[in-house]
């Protein structure tokens, strides 16, 4: 194995705790990085870093079809779908391509052959530059139900790209798309805002990167001058505290126009130094090379 | 019953908040948090009583039997989910695995059997007429949509024959769980931002609501955190033809309540007084009618 660069998560559970924020300031105070936005029912990444020079690739999954003239009306495709995506009307199974996940079962159970796969897009993935930050979003399709299979493709084109750290940018929550992104991380940052909300989000993501196995620090974001009921649970469970960033009503200016902290004022490109050698050093075997 | 959803988009707008605000000004019956992946409405509306728990199970997961397994490889090569590790005599990485069953349906030595799992637990509370469903999901539980759907048939089955309405917190994005608690709303209000990212997210749940036919109101939060972008949230109503259902200031007395346990309407602060007249326009939608646009 060579030399390979630090992939570091960024999540929190709850939305709108500055997930977003910390990856896109991190991978622009960095230099040569790359930002993985994995929120791709929302994604936001590329409206801050604004890259240029696009190249858009589709992501497509396997729906089944069936050909009329072959199926026999066995029913074993619909008694076989564990996801109820084929009924059986009028003698002759039926495709529900929402709910179907793709996973082949019916076309090799088929005895007939008369199942086929078509490719459907569920969304994009977008690649581009902004100054020395690789920038790779990937996009779901309104009104399709999975991003997973955008998300792994996501992480599998970011891979490529070595000798660079990487900045992965979750989606809020902890369900199967918060798993996919962090499933290769080396580090996760568990960003928390200091409200009971907050805290009771940071309680579910922490569980997740515990039951992963992931090394782990919080950065506290929107801190006020008054007791803060997140620093408190990091206390009480032993999280790393790697930073405390105060509540500053400019940067809801600055975040609501699409500008980049790091890139607009000396005090958040100070902070952003700083944080990223935190997380550098906590990262395992950053400097190791495993040859 | 009428059904009264709250989406966002984005995450941190401002749902549960609202939600719960809109839970004490109606008195409702009945009420549900259908963000499965992250719930907090609890902590705000069911201070007093303890729910009733009950186990949900997702989909089942595979197991491998080692003694029978012949390490014929079939499985491995059929799973599209990269769920079975090779390396390890077929061990099954639960995560990925999304019970699908094809595994089982190829092995030919029928060493692959699907196990029941808990993915998460239904929580109801109840108390006098109103009822509260809600659920948390395992960590590493896996798909939440599903369980949304659990959560709302809860709420249905437990309401009141006379409660006219239900108000539902969902949860951020517009994938599964947010699809499956759309079906059976009868309107949804956004709760918008006043960003780039919060008008960017505003409009893909906009276009995931409108492939489900729900009608859908918007209002925005912290709408003077930014003036300009508020401005360009209500033009994009007007343009789209969507009922705008009024704005809620930033106000740091939000914060304070919601880590009381307290719903924004409980306190006398100006998000509580707002969130009253958004409240009242947003009844006046769901029980009197679109009709014309309310602009």
């Amino acid at each position: 194995m060579k030399n390979r660069s630090p992939k570091i998560a960024v999540l929190s559970g709850k939305g709108g705790t500055g997930k977003t924020f910390v990856s896109v300031n991190l991978a622009s105070i960095a230099g040569r990085s790359v930002y993985v936005d994995c929120d791709v029912e929302e994604p936001n990444g590329h409206l801050f870093l604004k890259p240029e020079a696009f190249c858009e690739e589709t992501v497509t999954v396997g729906i089944p079809f069936v050909c009329e003239d072959l199926c026999s009306g066995c029913r074993k495709c619909v008694d076989f779908c564990k996801f109820n995506a084929l009924a059986f009307i009028k003698g002759r199974p039926y495709v529900f391509e929402e709910v179907c996940h793709s996973c082949g079962g019916c076309r090799l159970l088929c005895p007939e052959k008369a199942i086929g796969e078509a490719e459907k897009s569920v969304g994009k993935i977008q690649r581009g530059v902004a100054g020395n930050v690789s920038v790779h979003t990937g996009i779901l399709n309104t009104g399709e139900v999975s991003g997973i299979p955008i998300i792994k493709k996501l992480l599998e084109a970011s891979i490529s790209e070595n000798e660079r750290p990487v900045f992965i940018d979750c989606p809020p929550g902890s369900a199967c798309i918060v798993m996919e992104s962090i499933k290769d991380a080396d580090y996760c940052i568990l960003v928390a805002e200091p409200t009971v909300f907050g805290v009771h989000n940071l309680n579910m993501v922490y569980e997740l990167v515990r039951l992963f196995r992931k090394p782990y620090g919080a950065v506290l974001n929107k801190c006020l001058g008054e007791g803060n009921p997140a620093e408190c649970f990091c206390k009480e469970n032993d999280i790393p505290v790697l930073y405390r960033i105060p509540f500053d009503s400019r940067l809801g200016t600055l975040n609501a126009n699409g500008k980049i902290a790091v890139l607009e004022s000396k005090r958040y490109r100070d902070l952003f130094s700083s944080l990223l050698r935190i997380v550098m050093k906590e990262v395992p075997g950053e400097t190791a090379v495993d040859s | 019953m009428k059904q009264l959803l709250i989406l966002s988009g984005k995450g941190g707008t401002g749902k549960t908040t609202i939600a719960g605000a809109f839970i004490r000004l109606a008195c409702a019956k009945a009420y549900a948090d259908c963000d499965v992946d992250a719930p907090n409405l609890h902590l705000i509306m069911a201070r007093d009583i303890g729910p009733r728990l009950t186990d949900y199970y997702g989909m089942p997961r595979a197991e491998i039997d080692p003694g029978k397994c012949v390490g014929c490889g079939e499985c491995v090569r059929n799973c599209r989910f990269d769920a079975i590790l090779d390396g390890d005599r077929c061990k099954i990485d639960p995560y990925s695995c999304e019970g699908c069953g094809v595994c089982e349906a190829v092995c030919p030595a029928g060493a692959v059997s699907l196990k029941p799992v808990v993915a998460g637990e239904l929580k109801l509370y109840h108390k006098e007429d109103r009822v509260f469903s809600t659920a948390q999901l395992k960590m590493g539980g896996g798909t939440s949509g599903k369980l949304v759907t659990e959560v709302k048939k809860q709420m249905k089955s437990a309401a009141y024959e006379g409660a006219e309405l239900a108000i539902i917190d969902g949860s951020p994005g517009i994938g599964c769980p947010v699809i499956a608690s759309l079906s059976g709303a009868d309107m949804v209000l956004i709760v918008a931002e006043p960003s780039i990212s919060g008008i960017s997210d505003m409009k893909r749940i906009v276009k995931t609501a409108e492939v489900f036919h729900v009608r859908i109101a918007v209002c925005i939060n912290k709408y003077d955190v930014s003036p300009v972008h508020s401005r360009k949230i209500q033009e994009y109503c007007k343009t789209e033809n969507l009922p705008f259902a009024g704005v809620i200031p930033f106000d740091p007395e939000a914060v304070r309540a919601v880590n009381n346990g307290l719903a924004i309407s409980e306190v006398d602060c100006p998000s509580g007084v707002a969130a009253k007249e958004v409240f009242g326009r947003v009844m006046g939608l769901l029980f009197q009618g679109f009709g014309e646009s309310s602009h």
